[in-house]
């Protein structure tokens, strides 16, 4: 079974190439001059740079948590690059002006910023770098009446609605991470769904590193006003470098009465070669704030990264507040992930559900790590929890570390955890059914994670489940 | 706070706690060290996030003031279980020869105190006692080393088989208010031999005292240990207690943990299993009222092939009280064929109690079967709902189903008079009935 596997799987990172593009770039290194260099570079009204100031002073007195059940050589934030835009990027009225190397490069990633993508019914703003490079399908969102832009553009044309609602969820001083990102925060994306519209396409922001040594900070706001839904989706990758990069992203939704946000990320950032040499750091807060009625939704497909450090969740703020969390989590050679979810139980009746599959090979250490926490007013609430893990080849690890706690008696919850080895009698079985080896695993694996591929938006179902058999190969041996 | 020890363990050194091989005033002292430098845990541990010692480490217990008890077998009739099995009584931590009876043995058995074990083979102590529960990083062993009193040596020879249940029994009364009791158990079970222990806490009366307990068990290669502990502390008590075990090969160690009493009382179940196709079974209940807080934690560490664990914890919870379980499973890359299973539930009675959980699985072999499952809830409505429509309402429904939650894990308890003086104590509290 092992040799042919083998031969089949060790392809390479298909996105690891580098486009060859000017860009902007600050120097390496992080004093108040950075934030302030930055935020001029965005022309940024005058409360954003304090906001940006204000996470900065905090981040300093901060020190970077370690608790996490993963091991790294030590972050030098001073020698990180802190923005880094592709030079032609700037006056852009339309795709037209677009650098037709940037466009090539989205191609090459297929992500199609042109005209193709108008026909998959999804919405594009592709994120290079630190800035957004475009944005597609405006015209038939704004019809709508629904916000869709780059952060960069947005605190611009709509300054109101980011100072209202940016660190409403996540504060500047959240966590490490969420401070640095706060001080020095790039682009990202903002939506804003009005009141009683569902957003007619899926919404979805590509992100992209290319440049070496910068760290790419991106900021994602989506707001649902009441009676809103929306779909969104983020894919991400980067080049192949022999250092590690950092990733720090901080998303917010806010759902308001009645409304649905859905969330959904396929994450293949570069997760270094078989020897764990590069490879993104993917340290990122992710959280959404529910009002009565309104549901939040989180699937992720996480593929790449050297490390993972997320945990997408969600407080149930509302009466009837609904939270998801499905999760695939891959590990393979030396990759490292620790994510998992919160679920922050406060308004009466909210239901939460976390689906978690991880699936760890070669000498990759997957954890999972979750809290689902019923605070005394939230009368009724329920969660399920089920959370298992599959461990292909006996170098790598699987872990689990859920915290409940409970403070409410008519609460009802309900946990689940395994871990297995990938079945040998299943996999003979399939082979008996004239499948080889390589199909024989993907199938079980697909299997194994179908709940939550299932919450996919079809394309990235699709893409996700051969994201998945291209980071296994080479596992089974 | 912890330096307000250090006269105690002055004046201990110098009034008998110094007596012994020269080893052990060594290792009291580098215990009473370690201890200082730790400090007692804060919620900032991680082992010990949802449970407080601050009500124990903001006072300094006194040692217990050395008087015979005035107790009579009479008196302490009610918490003997059996009155046939072999035991030894402690009151406030003191041996009391009167009320104990453990001379009916096998010739080869051994069970004596520590300071009888220290004078008649001092090197045979040494060479297990502290060796199986490190405190390294654990305060409250580290205190129970500084200042252990008079423990039980329990020793079972190769193949000998102890088939009637030793019973160690702790009492404190009034004159244990405000003092520590640090009792201290070492049991040796050699390859092919079997033993059945049972340790009771047991409180007379409403003083506030700490027990801080060590046992430490080897488990040899075929052996078996049932171990049993019954904690019925006073109200006002603090209870610490850390079982620290090794299982060598095809070894099955069954623990049982009841937990009724205390105010604050944590109880520790480690065990390591080091030998191929060794079993541990830990299983627990915990029944609280009132602002009582109860933490049980258990670790297994699987560090050899083909071994199997079994947990199973209960946890009923009335009043305002607080129950934390956090059930640690470890796999070694060498343990292959590991079958694990853990399942915790706790039951809610009423709308202030609050329970914390954190079952936990590090694995790092493949080839494994582990599992956890964690429930939590008040009672089934729809069971409720079923025995009214049998005739069997309100109060009474509620006393049968929640003693039946209690049930389950009762039932594993393999002593017939010991599961049954507990079902008993179960039901009445529940139903205000008596079992037949």
């Amino acid at each position: 079974m092992s040799s042919s596997i083998e031969s089949l799987v060790n392809k390479e990172y298909a996105y690891g190439f580098v486009t060859d593009i000017e860009s902007d770039t600050i120097p390496r290194g992080l004093t108040e001059e950075t934030v302030r260099l930055i935020s001029a570079k965005k022309n940024e009204p005058e409360w954003l740079l304090a906001w940006r100031l204000k996470a900065f002073r905090r981040w300093q007195t901060m020190t970077e948590p370690h608790w996490p059940n993963v091991t790294y050589t030590s972050i030098d934030y001073q020698a990180q690059t802190y923005y880094s835009a592709p030079k032609s990027v700037k006056p852009l009225q339309s795709l037209d002006d677009v650098d037709p190397e940037l466009l090539k490069t989205y191609a090459k990633l297929g992500i199609s910023l042109t005209e193709q993508k108008r026909l998959t019914g999804v919405a594009v703003d592709a994120i290079f770098d630190s800035v957004s490079v475009g944005t597609t399908m405006k015209t038939e969102l704004a019809a709508v009446g629904v916000i869709f832009c780059s952060f960069g553009e947005a605190v611009q044309s709509h300054p109101e609605l980011i100072q209202k609602y940016l660190g409403s969820i996540v504060p500047y001083s959240d966590n490490f991470f969420a401070a640095l990102n706060s001080a020095v925060f790039s682009d990202g994306s903002f939506v804003y769904i009005p009141k009683g519209v569902k957003c007619p396409l899926e919404l979805s922001t590509y992100f992209r590193i290319n440049a070496a040594d910068t760290g790419q900070f991106e900021r994602t706001l989506i707001v649902a006003d009441e009676g809103a839904s929306v779909s969104y989706l983020e894919g991400c990758t980067a080049p192949k470098r022999a250092t590690n990069q950092l990733h720090a992203a901080v998303v917010e939704i806010v759902a308001l009465d009645n409304s649905s946000v859905k969330y959904s990320t396929v994450q293949n950032w570069y997760a270094g070669d078989k020897d764990g040499v590069g490879g993104i750091f993917n340290f990122v807060t992710k959280r959404g704030k529910a009002q009565t009625n309104a549901k939040i939704s989180w699937t992720q497909v996480e593929t790449g990264s050297a490390i993972t450090w997320k945990y997408p969740s969600v407080i149930l703020q509302g009466d009837n507040a609904v939270g998801e969390f499905y999760s695939v989590a891959v590990v393979n050679n030396k990759q490292q992930a620790d994510t998992g979810t919160k679920m922050i139980h406060i308004g009466r009746n909210t239901r939460s559900t976390i689906i978690s599959k991880g699936i760890s090979a070669g000498q990759g250490q997957n954890s999972y790590r979750g809290q689902v926490k019923i605070l005394p007013k939230a009368e009724g609430a329920r969660n399920y929890t089920q959370c298992d893990s599959m461990l292909i080849g006996n170098a790598c690890g699987a872990h689990t570390f859920p915290y409940i706690e409970v403070a409410n008696n008519t609460a009802t919850i309900e946990h689940e955890a395994s871990t297995s080895k990938i079945g040998e009698d299943q996999i003979f079985y399939c082979k008996s059914r004239g499948l080889n080896a390589e199909h024989a695993i993907s199938l079980i694996v697909a299997g194994f994670c179908k709940e939550v591929f299932k919450e996919l938006p079809m394309e990235f179902a699709l893409e996700a489940q051969q994201l998945l058999g291209i980071s296994l190969e080479g596992s089974v041996g | 706070m912890t330096e307000s020890y250090r006269d105690q363990f002055a004046a201990n050194a110098a009034n008998g706690g110094g007596e012994g091989p020269t080893w052990l005033p060594a290792l009291r002292a580098q215990a009473f060290e370690r201890f200082t430098a730790l400090g007692f845990p804060t919620t900032r541990d991680e082992d010990w996030h949802f449970t407080s010692v601050t009500p124990i480490a903001e006072r300094t217990f006194k040692a217990v003031k050395s008087a015979p008890t005035t107790l009579t077998l009479t008196d302490i009739a009610p918490w003997l279980v059996n009155e046939s099995w072999q035991r030894l009584v402690f009151v406030n931590g003191r041996l009391e020869p009167l009320l104990s009876h453990f001379s009916e043995l096998p010739a080869a058995v051994q069970l004596s105190t520590l300071s009888d074990a220290l004078r008649e083979e001092p090197e045979w102590v040494k060479q297990h006692l502290g060796t199986l529960a490190g405190f390294d990083r654990a305060a409250f062993t580290a205190l129970n080393t500084a200042f252990m009193q008079d423990g039980v040596v329990v020793r079972i020879p190769e193949g000998e088989c102890v088939e009637v249940p030793l019973h160690i029994l702790h009492i404190s009364d009034a004159h244990a208010a405000g003092a520590a009791v640090h009792p201290r158990l070492l049991v040796v079970a050699e390859a092919q031999s079997q033993v059945v222990l049972v340790e009771s806490y047991v409180g007379l009366g409403q003083a506030s005292y700490l027990v801080n307990t060590v046992a430490e068990v080897s488990v040899g290669d075929g052996a078996r240990v049932d171990h049993y502990k019954i904690q019925r502390d006073g109200i006002e008590a603090f209870h610490v207690s850390t079982v620290q075990v090794t299982q060598g090969r095809d070894s099955i160690y069954h623990s049982f943990s009841y937990a009724a009493g205390a105010a604050l009382s944590r109880t520790n179940v480690y065990t390591k299993l080091l030998g191929t196709g060794g079993e541990a079974r830990l299983n627990g209940l915990y029944i609280l009222d009132g602002t009582q807080h109860a933490d049980h934690q258990t670790f297994v560490e699987h560090l050899a092939e083909s071994c199997a664990s079994r947990e199973l914890y209960i946890g009923i919870l009335d009043g305002s009280s607080h129950g934390v379980f956090n059930g640690k499973v470890y796999v070694d890359p060498i343990a292959q064929k590991t079958d694990g299973k853990q399942t915790n539930k706790a039951l809610l009675l009423s709308d202030k109690a609050r329970i914390d959980t954190k079952p936990q699985l590090e694995i790092f072999a493949d080839d494994v079967k582990c599992t956890h499952g964690a429930t939590i809830g008040k009672l089934d409505e729809q069971a409720l709902f079923y025995l009214k429509s049998r005739g069997i309402g309100g109060e009474n429904a509620r006393a049968l189903l929640t003693y039946a939650f209690a049930a389950q894990v009762l039932e594993t308890i393999e002593i017939d008079s010991l599961r049954l003086l507990l079902e008993r104590a179960i039901f009445a509290r529940f139903t205000n009935l008596a079992l037949e």
